[in-house]
C-alpha cells in the first residue's frame, strides 16, 4: 500500500537464535506506532531491519510501496532515523554535523542553511549551534539527533528508544512533538521503547516478547483485556500466599519474584478482604487500573525487565 | 553530477575537519616511524651497505623511502580504524542509512585518508635533503604522484579491513599479522637481493614491493641512481595502480555486503 508500512512474516535469526519470529503488522500515515518490549525481545533487530542497516532472514517489509529488499535506496530517502546512541560526530559542531547530513541527502546552499536554522529554532538549540557536540548533554545530543533526522523532511520517522536517558520534562516535549508530526504533518512515526509511559502515548502498540508479537492494538484495547482492576501484593511467602489466595478467593494470582499480581472486578473490596485475611504475610499492597506492564505479564507470565 | 559528488566531498571534508581537531594524531602517525628510522637506520648503517647507496649516509638513506611508506601506512590505518566504532555508534550509522551509494561513502573516506596520509608524507619529504637526496622538479612531481597512489591504495586496504571488523582489537590483530609484515617484506627494510629465495619470492608477490620501488625510483629519477634489483618503473606503476583499483573495489564491495 502506498501510505503504509507493511511487515509480513518477518523473521530474523542470529545463527540458531531466533530474534524475530514471524512478525506481521501494518502502520499507516498519521499514526504513532510503538514497539514495546523488554531488552532482548527483538526490538533492536527490528529497528535495524527497518532502518535498512540489516537484511532479515526471511519475510518482507514494504514502506510506502517500496520493497525493502529491492529498493533500499528509495526507502532511505523517505526515512528519518533517530538512533539511540546519536549518530553524530562529537568532534564537529552541531551546525557542522547538520550540514554534512544535509549534503548526504542532496540538500545544499541557502535552502539547507534556512532549513537548519528553522529546525534549530524549533528545537530550542540555536544558542548551542556552534558548540562541539561532545560538549552537549545527552538530552541535547538527542535533540540534535532528531533535528538531523528531520532535515530532509522525511515521510517516516523511526526512533530507537527515543526517550531513554532523557528527563521527564524533555520526554514530555518529545512526545508532544511526535504527536504534532503525526497529526498535523501526517507523518508515520514508528518507535521502539521499553518504557510503559512512552508506549501509552502511542496510537497503537505492538508488544514483543522473545521475538513474537504477544499483543497488538491501541493501549486502551490492550488494557481492556484485563477485566477491572489490578492488585499487586508484595510478600516474602510468595508461593504459599499464592495458593492460599487462589483457594480462598476466586482469582488467579501470577507470581513474579516477590510480587503477586491479581486481576479482579471489584478491586477495592478484594484489597479489603485480602488484607484482613493475610495481614501477616503481606508487606505492601498496590491497587490500580491495569497498565501495559500488567498486560505484558498476563500474556507472557514473565516479569517485564 | 554535482549531486553525486556532494556526499563524497562532504564525507571527505569531515575526515579533514576531524583530523584538524585531533592534531595529536599527526604525532602518533609520524613519531614511531621516525624513531624506527633513526634507531634502526643508525644501528644498521655500520653493518649493512646496500648497493647503489653512497657510503655516507648509507643505510639510513636506504631506509628513508621505507619510512615514508610506513608513515603512509600508519596514517591510513589510523584514519580507517574509526570506521569500526563509528558504524555502531557515531556518524557513520547515519551515513549508512542515507541514500548514498556505498561506492560514494568509501570514495569519500578513501579520499579523506589519502589527503591526510599525503600531507604527512610531504612533511617527511622535507627531511630528504638532509640525507643527500636532492630532487629536481620532475622527480618531485613523480614522487608526489606515487605518494598519492600509495596513500589511496593503503587507505582502501585499511577500509577493506575496517568495514569487515566488529572490534578494533580485530583490526589490531590484522595490522600486526598482515599489514606490518607486508611492509617489512616490501624492500622497505632490506632489498630482496640478499634474501633467501623463498623470501625473495614472497617479496616478489607482495604488491607493496612495487609501491616502494616506484617511490624509490621517483626519488632518484633526476639523479638516475639505481638501487639493487628493483622492479621496473612501468611494472611498478602498473601494479600500484591495479592495487589502488582492487582495494577500492574490495572496500566498496565489503561495505555493500556489510550494510545491505
Amino acid at each position: 500500500m502506498k501510505d503504509q508500512i507493511t511487515v509480513e512474516n518477518l523473521t530474523h535469526k542470529y545463527g540458531n537464535r531466533c530474534a524475530l519470529d514471524n512478525v506481521s503488522f501494518t502502520v499507516s500515515r498519521g499514526e504513532i506506532f510503538g514497539l514495546l518490549g523488554p531488552n532482548g525481545s527483538g526490538k533492536t533487530t527490528f529497528f535495524k531491519i527497518l532502518s535498512t542497516l540489516m537484511s532479515p532472514t526471511s519475510g518482507s517489509v514494504s514502506i510506502f510501496g517500496h520493497d525493502l529488499s529491492i529498493d533500499a535506496k528509495a526507502i532511505r530517502k523517505l526515512l528519518g532515523v533517530v538512533f539511540q546512541r546519536p549518530a553524530l560526530d562529537v568532534k564537529l559542531t552541531v551546525t557542522e554535523n547538520l550540514y554534512h547530513y544535509g549534503h548526504l541527502y542532496g540538500l545544499k546552499g541557502k535552502s539547507l542553511k534556512h532549513r537548519i536554522s528553522e529546525l534549530l529554532e524549533r528545537f530550542g538549540i540555536s544558542d548551542r549551534s556552534h558548540d562541539l557536540v561532545e560538549k552537549l548533554s545527552g538530552g541535547l545530543q538527542r535533540r540534535v539527533e532528531i533535528t538531523k533526522a528531520m532535515l530532509h523532511s522525511p515521510q517516516v520517522l523511526l526512533l530507537d528508544e527515543p526517550s531513554s536517558g532523557l528527563d521527564i520534562g524533555v520526554r514530555r516535549q518529545l512526545s508532544e512533538y511526535l504527536n504534532s508530526l503525526a497529526e498535523t504533518e501526517n507523518m508515520l512515526v514508528l518507535l521502539t521503547t521499553h518504557l510503559m509511559d512512552e508506549a501509552e502515548l502511542c496510537n497503537r502498540v505492538g508488544i514483543l516478547d522473545s521475538g513474537k508479537f504477544v499483543a497488538l492494538g491501541t493501549p486502551d484495547e490492550l488494557k481492556a483485556q484485563i477485566g477491572g482492576d489490578v492488585v499487586l501484593i508484595e510478600t516474602e511467602k510468595g508461593e504459599e500466599l499464592c495458593s492460599a489466595i487462589a483457594d480462598r478467593f476466586e482469582v488467579a494470582p501470577i507470581l513474579t519474584d516477590n510480587y503477586l499480581r491479581i486481576e479482579c472486578e471489584r478491586g477495592h473490596e478484594f484489597v479489603r478482604d485480602v488484607v484482613a485475611a493475610f495481614s501477616d504475610d503481606i508487606q505492601t499492597v498496590r491497587f490500580g487500573k491495569p497498565t501495559l506492564e500488567d498486560v505484558f505479564i498476563k500474556l507472557t507470565g514473565n516479569p517485564f525487565v | 553530477m554535482i549531486s553525486v559528488l556532494l556526499p563524497v566531498t562532504t564525507i571527505w571534508r569531515r575526515e579533514i575537519i576531524r583530523f584538524y581537531r585531533q592534531r595529536s594524531r599527526l604525532f602518533s602517525a609520524i613519531a614511531q616511524p621516525l624513531v624506527f628510522w633513526i634507531l634502526i637506520g643508525s644501528g644498521l648503517s655500520a653493518s649493512f651497505q646496500p648497493s647503489g647507496i653512497a657510503e655516507k649516509p648509507g643505510y639510513i638513506e636506504y631506509f628513508y623511502p621505507g619510512i615514508v611508506v610506513l608513515v603512509l601506512l600508519f596514517t591510513a590505518i589510523f584514519a580507517t580504524i574509526s570506521v569500526v566504532n563509528e558504524r555502531r555508534e557515531g556518524f557513520l550509522q547515519g551515513v549508512i542509512v542515507a541514500p548514498v551509494g556505498r561506492w560514494g561513502i568509501v570514495l569519500g573516506q578513501a579520499l579523506g585518508g589519502t589527503t591526510l596520509a599525503f600531507m604527512q608524507g610531504v612533511l617527511l619529504l622535507f627531511l630528504a635533503p638532509f640525507i643527500g637526496i636532492r630532487f629536481g622538479i620532475t622527480s618531485l612531481i613523480l614522487t608526489l604522484g606515487v605518494m598519492t597512489l600509495l596513500a589511496f591504495g593503503l587507505t582502501n586496504l585499511g577500509l577493506l579491513i575496517a568495514w569487515r571488523m566488529d572490534s578494533t582489537q580485530g583490526f589490531h590483530a590484522i595490522m600486526n599479522l598482515i599489514l606490518i609484515p607486508i611492509w617489512l617484506l616490501s624492500g622497505a627494510l632490506f632489498p630482496s637481493a640478499g634474501a633467501p629465495s623463498w623470501l625473495a619470492w614472497v617479496m616478489k608477490l607482495n604488491p607493496l614491493t612495487y609501491g616502494v620501488a616506484a617511490f624509490r625510483r621517483s626519488l632518484y629519477f633526476d639523479t638516475e641512481t639505481t638501487i639493487g634489483n628493483m622492479p621496473m618503473w612501468t611494472l611498478s606503476l602498473l601494479i600500484i595502480s591495479l592495487f589502488c583499483f582492487l582495494t577500492y573495489l574490495g572496500a566498496t564491495l565489503t561495505a555493500s555486503a556489510e550494510t545491505n
